[in-house]
Parts: C-alpha cells; sequence; structure tokens
C-alpha cells in the first residue's frame, strides 16, 4: 500500500544570514488515493516538502517513508508535475510522454499503447507531434501530466502546476485532473496558494504556517463534487481558511519588512 | 514570387552598380590590366579555370572529364581539408567540453591550460606544425583542427553549464541515470550553443584553410592564388578569390539549414 508517512520532519537550510528553519515538526499520514493540497503563503515550506517527498531535497531530521521504504533519492515512483512545466522541448509531446518509460525499458508496443491512451485520456491526440513551443500553457501542463501518468506511479506531486494559467484555463484543468484521479486512483499531494483551488479540488487541505513551516490546521473537505465555489459552504470554509492563510501572510510580510529595515 | 524577386534585385543593386563602374573603369583604362584585370576578363579566367584542361581522353567518361578542371580539383581539395581538420577539431572539443561543462573538478584542471592556449592564432602554429608534421595534408588538418577546436569547446561548456536546472530535476524524477541525462538531456539542451560554437569553428577552419594551403601543400585554392601570383595572373587570383567567397557561402549556408533542422524545436531560431 502506497501510505504516505511523513515522521517528525525538519528541514534547516545554512543561509549566509544564519540558519533558516524551512520545517519543522511535519508529521502527516496520506492514505492511498487521497487528494491533498498543501496551503500556504510562500515562504511557508509547502514546496520544501514537496521536494522532500520528491527526494530532490531530503529532510535534515525526521524521515519520508513510503510503502516500508526511506525516500532519499528522486524515483518514479513518485511523478512530479512543476509549474514550468519542465517538458523537454527538444521532444515532441509524444517523446515527452513516452520518455520514461523508454528509461524503463519497456517494449515498443507497450510504450505506443500507453502514449495512445494518454493522448486520448488528455485530449491531445491532435498535437502528439508538436514541439513544446507550439503549444500553449495549458496543453503544456496537460503534456506534463500524462508524462507523469506514463509512469504509472502510485504518487503524483505536483508544484503549483497551474499557478501559471489563465482562470478559464485553470479551471478547465483543475476538471480535467479531478476526473484522472478518479479514474486512476492516485494519490496526489498537491502544492498551491489559492484558497479557492484547495477548496475545489482536495479532500484534505493541509495549511502550513510561515517560517518555520509546521502545521497549522488540517482540514478534511467533505462536500461532493462537482463542488460549487459559489455555494454557502464552499464560501464559509473558503473566509475560515482565508482567515488562517491571512495570519501567516502577515507574519510574512512583517518579516519582510523587518529585513528590509535591517538592509 | 514577385516580392522574392524584388528582394533579389534589391540585394543585387549594390553588387551589380560595382561591377558596372570596374568594368568601365577597366575599359576607360583608369586601372592597370595586370593589376586589376575588368570583371569579363576574371569570369573568362573564373570559367577556364573551371573547365577541363585537357582534351577528353579514350575511355575517359564524359562525367569525369567534365569535373578534372583545375577549380573543381581545387575547391575539393580544400572542402576535404575544412571538413577532416574540422571534425578533429571538433571531435576532441565536443566531448572534453561536455566534461568540462558538466564536471567542475575537470573544468577547474583543464581550464587555465585552454585560456593560455585559445589566444593563440592558429597561423602560429605553422612554424611549428610544419616541424612535427612536415609538408602535405598533416600539418593542414592540424592548423584547422586547432581553428575549430577552442570556438567548440568554449560554446559547448557554456551550452552545458546553462542547462536550466529544471529539465535536469524534471529527468531524475523520471528516473533518468547518469549516462542518459548525458545523451539525452545534457546533450541536447546544449544544442543550440554547441551548433553556434560549430558554425563559428568551421568557419574559423575556413580561414585556417587557406592559409594552411598557402604553405604546406600544392593543391587548392590557397594555394592556386599563391601560384598564380608568381605569374602575375591578377585574373585567376581574383577568380581564385570568388571560389574561395562561393566556396565559403556554400559551407555557412549548409550548417545554416543543418542548424535550423536540428534547432526546430528551439524557440528564437534564425533563419
Amino acid at each position: 500500500m502506497s501510505e504516505i508517512f511523513i515522521k517528525n520532519v525538519q528541514k534547516v537550510f545554512k543561509t549566509p544570514g544564519g540558519d533558516v528553519v524551512a520545517l519543522k515538526d511535519i508529521n502527516l499520514t496520506v492514505k492511498q488515493g487521497e487528494f491533498v493540497c498543501l496551503l500556504g503563503p510562500s515562504g511557508c515550506g509547502k514546496s520544501t516538502l514537496l521536494n522532500a517527498l520528491a527526494g530532490f531535497q531530503p529532510p535534515s531530521a525526521g524521515e519520508i517513508v513510503i510503502e516500508g521504504k526511506k525516500i532519499l533519492e528522486p524515483g518514479p515512483d513518485r511523478g512530479m508535475v512543476f509549474q514550468e512545466y519542465a517538458l523537454f522541448p527538444w521532444m515532441t509531446v509524444e517523446k515527452n510522454i513516452a520518455f520514461g518509460l523508454e528509461i524503463q525499458k519497456k517494449s515498443k508496443a507497450e510504450i505506443d499503447l500507453t502514449v495512445n491512451q494518454l493522448l486520448e485520456l488528455l485530449h491531445l491526440k491532435d498535437f502528439r507531434e508538436r514541439f513544446p513551443k507550439d503549444l500553449s500553457g495549458g496543453m503544456r501542463q496537460r503534456v506534463a501530466i500524462a508524462r507523469v501518468l506514463a509512469l504509472d506511479s502510485p504518487i503524483m506531486l505536483m508544484d503549483e502546476p497551474f499557478g501559471a494559467l489563465d482562470a478559464l484555463t485553470r479551471r478547465n484543468l483543475q476538471d480535467e485532473l479531478l476526473r484522472v484521479w478518479e479514474k486512476l486512483g492516485k494519490t496526489i499531494i498537491f502544492v498551491t496558494h489559492s484558497i479557492e483551488e484547495s477548496i475545489y479540488l482536495a479532500d484534505r487541505i493541509v495549511v502550513m504556517t510561515y517560517r518555520p513551516g509546521t502545521v497549522k490546521r488540517d482540514q478534511y473537505v467533505a462536500m461532493p463534487r462537482p463542488r460549487d465555489p459559489s455555494s454557502a459552504a464552499f464560501n464559509d470554509l473558503k473566509r475560515e481558511l482565508g482567515r488562517l492563510v491571512m495570519e501567516e501572510q502577515q507574519r510574512h510580510a512583517d518579516d519582510e519588512m523587518k529585513l528590509a529595515a535591517v538592509d | 514570387m514577385l516580392q522574392r524577386f524584388k528582394d533579389f534585385a534589391q540585394g543585387a543593386l549594390v553588387p551589380v552598380a560595382l561591377l558596372i563602374l570596374w568594368e568601365a573603369g577597366s575599359r576607360l583604362g583608369l586601372f592597370s590590366e595586370v593589376l586589376l584585370p575588368s570583371p569579363t576578363a576574371v569570369a573568362i579566367k573564373w570559367w577556364a579555370y573551371l573547365m577541363p584542361g585537357q582534351p577528353q581522353e579514350a575511355g575517359q567518361s564524359y562525367l569525369a572529364w567534365l569535373v578534372s578542371g583545375e577549380l573543381l580539383h581545387d575547391a575539393y581539395s580544400s572542402l576535404y581539408r575544412v571538413i577532416a581538420g574540422f571534425l578533429i577539431g571538433a571531435g576532441l572539443a565536443l566531448p572534453m567540453g561536455l566534461l568540462m561543462g558538466a564536471k567542475q573538478r575537470i573544468y577547474d584542471l583543464f581550464n587555465p591550460l585552454m585560456q593560455i592556449l585559445r589566444p593563440i592564432p592558429p597561423i602560429a602554429y605553422i612554424p611549428l606544425a610544419i616541424l612535427w608534421f612536415g609538408l602535405g595534408n598533416p600539418p593542414s588538418f592540424f592548423l584547422i583542427a586547432i581553428g575549430a577546436f577552442f570556438p567548440v569547446l568554449m560554446n559547448t561548456i557554456a551550452g552545458v553549464r546553462q542547462v536550466d536546472g529544471i529539465y535536469i530535476r524534471a529527468a531524475r524524477n523520471l528516473g533518468v541515470g547518469q549516462w542518459t541525462m548525458f545523451t539525452r538531456v545534457i546533450l541536447p539542451a546544449a544544442t543550440p550553443y554547441i551548433l553556434a560554437g560549430v558554425r563559428i569553428g568551421i568557419g574559423t577552419a575556413f580561414i585556417v584553410v587557406i592559409v594552411s594551403e598557402m604553405i604546406a601543400v600544392n593543391d587548392g585554392l590557397g594555394f592556386r592564388i599563391l601560384e598564380a601570383r608568381e605569374f602575375m595572373w591578377s585574373d585567376k587570383i581574383i577568380a581564385g578569390m570568388i571560389t574561395i567567397g562561393l566556396l565559403g557561402l556554400a559551407i555557412d549556408t549548409a550548417v545554416s539549414r543543418l542548424n535550423n533542422h536540428l534547432l526546430r524545436w528551439h524557440r528564437g531560431l534564425e533563419h
């Protein structure tokens, strides 16, 4: 079972101005198939936590255990979708999606089958021969999602994947993501600073504090999907979470003012 | 179509005007025929230089006879030297550049030596090249390889260093190992820089080939124009220079086309 155990995770960055505690005493257990949003202002360590889960930057203390194994390095069992898409510009859409499978030395027939299924699933069939530079931001992010799905990893890590998209494209991709998630039953850890996005998507929202990053609120969202952002329940939760996030945002702003004053 | 013709006509305007002035000047006797022959004299010489010098021999195919002219032989010799020398130089520079770009330790070890050698013009290697390799093609290859080496090396190092870390992270996330990272991520990501270096390197190689032919061999375009000077054949010198120009343009166009094809995925294409 691909449950994720995050135990007493701590991350300290050494900087010329002294140590920065980015994460402190993080304890979370994520069930298989759960859609979890990490929510907070910039500097709250949500991306740091995601990078630790991805294995790019292991924690300074504590551990992350998935399927009984401690996470120390990146791997295709935890596919990551980046805000900057990170598609390989020299590969066509098709090649980008196939790349992870080629690495795993899958047979040509198997690769073709998977790639075709994913092109179908994400409505990319007409774009298979295109290079990323000829795609819109929304299309690129579809390809990035398909590339990760091709790995068939049980866990998807998403670092503000829709942050650079316009509002309409964003909603469209949120719906696509929910559709794919419901169909394939992946565990998703999704970083965002958008309160509305987190309520629209998640089973569970983990609100994080500004430095040191800790868990401020572990909020389950019981509303049935598709969720209506104009409903009363949605807006009650939005108000409540907005209050929590703004407290942290204020601390972030104060901190910046203090730093500016020192300079 | 009409627009293309207009562009062509506009581009031809200044060269054609210059030719007319030059021809008129020659006919009016403003220039010495020996020092600056007229464009028509140059054209006639160029044609004679291009066409076969001997009548077709028995048993010789027509095509073989047609390409037996001096000019084609010289152009082929020069081109052969450029390509062979370039392949040696770039063939050494590419792996070296990839290693120096990717591994800081190797960079730290080799960079001082490269910085000392780089400013030495390839032409300054001529005496050593002759001492080491004697006459014939080898010193030529050596000089051209040096001319091509540094532009390719420097651009490859820069190309590898500017590879966006996000591609590395994405590839590691997909489970890419070190070797694949090199061949399928770092190398392609660095190609825009590497190919710019290739274009500069082949330009340098072409300069060096002409010079090297003036010292060490007895065919090729560089040799031919120096030989023509000894007979005071200015028309042949100019005909040879024009051929050098055309060959250079052809090489650069070919490399540029190849670059555009290889970089069709890249954003800022130059045409």
